[in-house]
């Protein structure tokens, strides 16, 4: 029983960033319908630059963290301003494409500029502490993991419940036309989801980067957190998060009890399941226009 | 009486069709003007160039209101400057609450005192509103949502709003309380633009009246004089003109204008 709740408390810390992870994918897939495969590269260049800054500029982490958020930002608007904004009429498919070409530049000048090696970040708070918590453990990395995931929720929750902007955001998505026509700058609103979907981001890659840290780093989470939107309906933020702890858990129960080589094929298997009982995910809600 | 809004030869395309072909209107201020066609004569085209909805358009001509020009201005400046447009089919946000609906309509205001006391008005406007104030919008009815999408616009204290088929699919007792509200509306200082298919109730709420053909208008005229037009009469009200002695009439009228 220990070892159940144990490995389910793991699926949940690892759940914690993939969650993050969904949770920008779907704010992109919401305000510009692409998925968004830039979204772990997003934060794989802030990341870089936080070790930039902490390791070669020495700048204490307190600081080096708000100005790796804000590059993350801007990164985020930068993308979105630049490059996606310029395809003109683009349909599904040629999106996909420019971000999975983003991709493609933001990884190249990642290990361009800092080479493919493993790096060590150096993160004030240690992955090998543990808190206990009666006969469970959980490392002190993946507590803030947790704790920051949901932090970010409540704050996006209140952000898209009461400010006006955020409600503005939500009406830009449903109906871009009468968001216009309300004096909503659309584009703007949309730049905006950008980089605060990069910001959201970059917090996983952020607590992910004492663990690994290499060019490569924010594939996996990325895959893992694309599963779990996938799973949640992709455009429900709740059902993102919710899906992508699913992942987390029947990830780290199958590893424990099945096969620890294939603990990260189980993401992909629960795709195809959900798929095929509920395809437009678990908490799609699909609103009909009414005629 | 100043005229407010003043479109000058505006000639706009809808991808390659050649939707409004020379058209020229001017709106006084505090009046109602209503814009009758049939469907495809360009009606809706000419309300979303004039809020600056097509790209690039107009291609000719220009729009002026209240002495500024507003062709190829971005859609939320023009907005600001107090022209606001109701599209057709009641486009409201389908997953947003009533009350956030209207609050979007307010967007480009700061002043949330004056802001709130607008938002009361609305629902002496509408009070059936006011009972589905936390529900989706989009589980409104048609009739609801058609109101919702007025008061919305009237959140912004347009000086202009445009009115793309206020009636379009509701009941005929409903029709006659949209327009009802619309002349309050109008009572209460705001000048109103509107496109109707409805061609009887639409000349018997406004002042002026004019007859868009093929993206061009053929006709204007004051209301009263319109509702008289027998070209006006067969062929947008459907009233038969003298029956031959067989009681049927089988020519077919040739409209004048033409």
């Amino acid at each position: 029983m220990i070892d159940f709740l144990q490995m389910v408390l793991n699926g949940i810390a690892a759940g914690s960033s993939y969650a993050l992870v969904g949770l920008g994918m779907v704010l992109i897939y919401k305000a510009s319908e692409v998925p968004n495969f830039v979204q772990g590269e997003m934060a794989l260049l802030p990341v870089f630059v936080a070790f930039m800054l902490l390791e070669s500029y020495g700048v204490p982490p307190y600081m080096a963290f708000p100005i790796t958020l804000i590059f993350a930002f801007f990164l985020g608007c930068f993308l979105e301003f630049a490059i996606l904004r310029r395809a003109k009429d683009p349909n599904i498919l040629g999106l996909i494409i420019i971000t999975i070409g983003m991709e493609m530049i933001l990884l190249g000048l990642v290990s361009w500029k800092f080479g493919a090696d493993q790096r060590v970040m150096p993160f004030p708070i240690s992955e090998y502490d543990s808190i206990a918590i009666g006969n469970l453990f959980i490392s002190s990395l993946n507590m803030l993991t947790l704790v920051a995931a949901l932090f970010i929720m409540l704050v996006l929750f209140l952000f898209f419940r009461y400010s006006k902007i955020g409600v503005a955001m939500k009406a830009s998505q449903q109906n871009e036309t009468a968001a216009r026509l309300m004096g909503i700058k659309t584009k703007q609103v949309r730049m905006l989801t950008w980089g605060i979907s990069a910001m959201v981001g970059t917090v996983a890659g952020l607590l992910l980067a004492p663990v690994i840290m290499e060019p490569f780093m924010m594939w996996n989470p990325m895959m893992k957190g694309f599963a779990g939107a996938v799973v949640g309906g992709m455009t429900s933020l709740p059902g993102a998060v919710i899906g992508a702890y699913i992942i987390g858990v029947i990830e780290n129960l199958f590893g424990g009890y099945v096969s620890i080589e294939f603990k990260s094929v189980v993401a992909f298997a629960v795709i195809v399941l959900v798929l095929c009982v509920r395809p437009s995910g678990l908490f799609a809600r699909h609103y009909v226009k009414k005629v | 009486m100043s005229v407010l809004l003043e479109i000058k030869n505006i000639e706009t395309y809808y991808d390659l069709i050649y939707a409004i072909r020379g058209a020229s209107l001017t709106v006084e201020e505090r009046t109602i003007t209503a814009i009758l066609g049939n469907n495809g004569a360009g009606k809706s085209t000419l309300l979303k160039t004039v809020m600056g909805l097509i790209e690039d358009q107009p291609d000719k001509g220009t729009i002026e209101f209240m002495g500024t020009r507003i062709d190829g201005m971005d859609t939320d400046k023009i907005v600001r400057m107090g022209i606001t447009y109701v599209p057709e089919g009641r486009e409201v946000f389908p997953e947003l609450s009533v009350r956030e609906n209207l609050m979007m309509g307010a967007y480009t205001r700061h002043n949330k005192h004056e802001i709130e006391e607008d938002f009361q008005r609305i629902f002496q406007f509408f009070p059936v509103l006011k009972k589905r104030i936390s529900q989706w919008a989009g589980t409104l009815s048609g009739g609801e949502q058609q109101m919702l999408a007025i008061g919305r616009a009237m959140m912004s204290r347009p000086r202009l709003l445009l009115l793309d088929e206020p009636s379009l699919g509701l009941s005929p007792i409903l029709v006659k309380d949209i327009f009802e509200i619309i002349k309050t509306i109008n009572q209460e200082g705001v000048t109103i633009l509107l496109v109707e298919q409805n061609a009887r109730m639409a000349l018997s709420y406004s002042n002026t009246g004019l007859i868009l053909e093929n993206g061009r208008f053929v006709m204007k005229g004051k209301c009263c004089d319109l509702m008289e037009d027998k070209d006006v009469r067969e062929f947008y009200m459907g009233v038969r003109s003298e029956a031959s002695a067989k009681g049927y009439q089988r020519w077919k009228r040739k409209k004048a204008w033409r």
